[in-house]
């Protein structure tokens, strides 16, 4: 994986100085929070419902094991003993004080990692596929395009001050594991007719309180002019996106507005200007890149099968390991998902044993997933076993990877500042109930996912079901949603109708899961059968109409 | 009654306005009347507190409880671990916040 150079590290350490420097002035009173709210935000340090959350960078996901050793120190130092991963691979810390804060981003810097721009209306952290340069269906490594787009959006000066947030995804296969064409640019490295590999641009996605597909807006852009037009893309939403209302300043609002078309012309009329600029990193850069994500030294003539009589880790091995392009390695999903757990969380010791897990198993490298579970990008099948056994052992070995029990979860109003219902308990009770009828299995892949607000942290527009949190008179109150997708099949889920209680939601997502039982055909997830049959049956069920 | 939160600049725990100081225990809220303007911006300049505001509660026989839940959720802790709230001992301690 990519390591710092002389550059990287100056820039981060510098960094921590500065912000040193600027908490102090605020702890003395020369800086007023007015003054000093934009700059903690821009080193990723929020004030939450409790206390201050800051949020940690992990760049398209991947980690070492030395920075995930560091993740869970700093979660005994600094926090209470646990951190929880997000829906953007990053990492974030509830109890953290400001007056400690320097000092924890000064440890962050130690291990090459940072904070930096986890907040603000900047490019925000490059997301990816959490196995990419291990998946058997992947084109080519998408991490060192995503490592040039890190470096590039990194401190850019003409974007650090954008209408809004910005997200980019970063994928290089047909399977669309990282959300993509619901981010603000989500990028397909592809090859064309011509054997050559390039990038398709969909520009103008995302969720919040008006979620949409972003359409494709180029089919082919030579890697080679990746930054170029990236640069277009986001020239011309900052010249043209919305400053004066934030809820439609998203770039997804400027490009519904403008028309896809007319959004694409303006950007190739930036690109064809900028060519003439040589705005380019030099080549030389990305092939400086592209040696750190080479493939580790993969054994030859492993074997290949697993022993099965061990009837708890042959479930596991089936639900929670993905093909390699390796012979005998998978990649393995380490679920943070426990039944009646909270999503994302891991606690100091569970991120101690991941790292070592790592180092022993997996190259020395894990990856944060955008479902808040943790990846072994390469572990041998015949060390499967082992690995199970200490995950397991240690609360970490749930075999429900993309079930019912995998949920999402923002961290709700028992976390958020911004959140109008608690999401947590309803991951809880919604594993524990399926847990306990059995159904689990039965119901196969289904994605539930579930925001405590309109913002969509936990990605229910995207969920097979989905749950959504609104305040109703001061009282908790549920939506439920259904027929949502984030994967190549991108598709918005849509109100089945009135909300529900506590109690309800719950019954409601049992009443729903049994009309697919109901009418499933062979073969179909619950998606397939919602697609196939529509919302009526559904409805019908939970409200008699 | 109106009542003040904020949180501690430093560390930025909740914390509750006394009537003479910021206490971490929502019981310990004072009904401000309509002076919650002036203690915040004194307070917030003095720097012994941040992002404070005001806030509707009620007083009954077993202390002060917030009209809304976003405040009761921040007066005791997160519900979903009750070991890391301010009464981690007390398996009735959030009874009243939900």
């Amino acid at each position: 994986m990519y390591k710092y150079d002389s550059y990287d590290q100056a820039m981060v350490e510098t960094r921590v100085e500065e912000f040193r420097d600027q908490t102090r002035r605020r702890l003395e009173g020369k800086l007023s929070e007015e003054q000093f709210r934009p700059l903690r935000l821009m080193n990723g340090l929020y004030l939450q419902l409790h206390a201050y959350m800051l949020r940690v960078a992990i760049p398209y996901g991947t980690l070492n094991s030395a920075q995930m050793h560091a993740l869970a120190d700093i979660a005994e130092k600094y926090d209470r003993g646990y951190g929880h991963f997000t829906t953007r691979q990053n990492i974030q810390y509830n109890w953290i004080k400001l007056e400690e804060a320097p000092d924890l981003l000064a440890d962050l810097a130690k291990v090459e990692m940072h904070a930096i721009q986890t907040s603000g209306n900047c490019i925000r952290n490059i997301s990816s596929d959490h196995f990419a340069g291990a998946a058997a269906d992947e084109l080519i490594d998408p991490r060192p395009y995503a490592e040039l787009l890190r470096q590039w959006s990194s401190f850019h000066p003409e974007f650090s001050f954008l209408p809004r947030k910005f997200k980019i995804a970063v994928i290089a296969s047909e399977t669309d594991r990282a959300a993509m064409k619901l981010h603000d640019i989500g990028i397909q490295i592809v090859k064309n007719d011509a054997g050559e590999i390039g990038a398709r641009f969909y520009v103008g996605g995302g969720m919040g309180r008006t979620p949409m597909i972003a359409p494709p807006i180029r089919d082919f852009v030579p890697l080679d002019q990746l930054i170029t037009y990236s640069e277009a893309c986001l020239r011309v939403y900052n010249r043209y996106g919305r400053r004066d209302n934030k809820y439609k300043a998203r770039i997804k609002i400027l490009v519904h507005e403008l028309g896809a078309d007319e959004y694409t012309r303006q950007v190739e009329q930036e690109f064809a200007h900028l060519l003439e600029q040589g705005v380019e990193p030099p080549l030389a850069e990305l092939e400086r890149i592209k040696p750190y994500f080479a493939d580790p030294a993969f054994e030859t003539g492993l074997p290949t099968e697993i022993d099965r009589s061990d009837p708890d880790f042959a479930l596991w091995a089936d639900q929670n390991t993905h093909p390699h392009k390796a012979p005998g390695y998978v990649s393995a999903v380490i679920s943070l998902k426990p039944v009646g757990g909270i999503p994302g969380d891991a606690s100091t010791e569970q991120m101690h044993l991941m790292a070592e897990l790592s180092k022993e198993y997996s190259f020395d490298e894990s990856r944060v997933t955008h479902t808040q579970n943790i990846v072994l990008p390469h572990v041998r099948i015949a060390d499967l076993h082992a690995l199970w056994t200490r995950l397991d052992a240690a609360g970490l070995g749930s075999p429900n990877l993309d079930t019912i029990e995998d949920i999402i979860a923002c961290p709700g109003l028992d976390y958020c500042s911004l959140a109008n219902a608690r999401s947590i308990p309803l991951a809880q009770q919604i594993s524990k109930r399926f847990a306990e009828t059995g159904k689990t299995r039965e119901l196969g892949e289904l994605k539930l996912k579930i925001s405590g607000c309109i913002n969509a942290c936990g990605h229910h527009h995207a969920g097979h079901i989905g749950i959504l949190g609104v305040d109703k008179k001061g009282v908790e109150n549920y939506q439920l949603l259904l027929g949502g997708s984030e994967a190549q099949d991108t598709s918005l889920a849509k109100i089945t109708g009135r909300g529900f209680d506590e109690a309800g939601i719950i019954s409601a997502v049992e009443t729903v899961t049994d009309i697919y039982l109901d009418k499933r055909e062979e073969g179909e997830r619950f998606l397939d059968t919602y697609r196939r049959i529509g919302m009526d049956p559904f409805k019908e069920a939970l409200y008699g109409e | 009654m109106n009542i003040l939160t904020g949180n501690n600049l430093e560390s930025g725990a909740v914390v509750w306005w006394d009537g003479t100081g910021w206490s971490l225990y929502v019981d310990d809220a004072v009904d401000v009347g309509d002076r919650a303007d002036e203690i915040i911006a004194r307070e917030q300049s003095a720097r012994r507190v941040n992002s404070a505001y005001v806030l509707d509660a009620s007083r009954d026989e077993k202390g002060v409880r917030p009209a809304h839940i976003k405040d009761r959720v921040r007066a005791l802790g997160p519900t979903v671990r009750p070991d890391l709230t301010l009464k981690p001992k007390d398996a009735t301690a959030m009874d009243w916040v939900i």
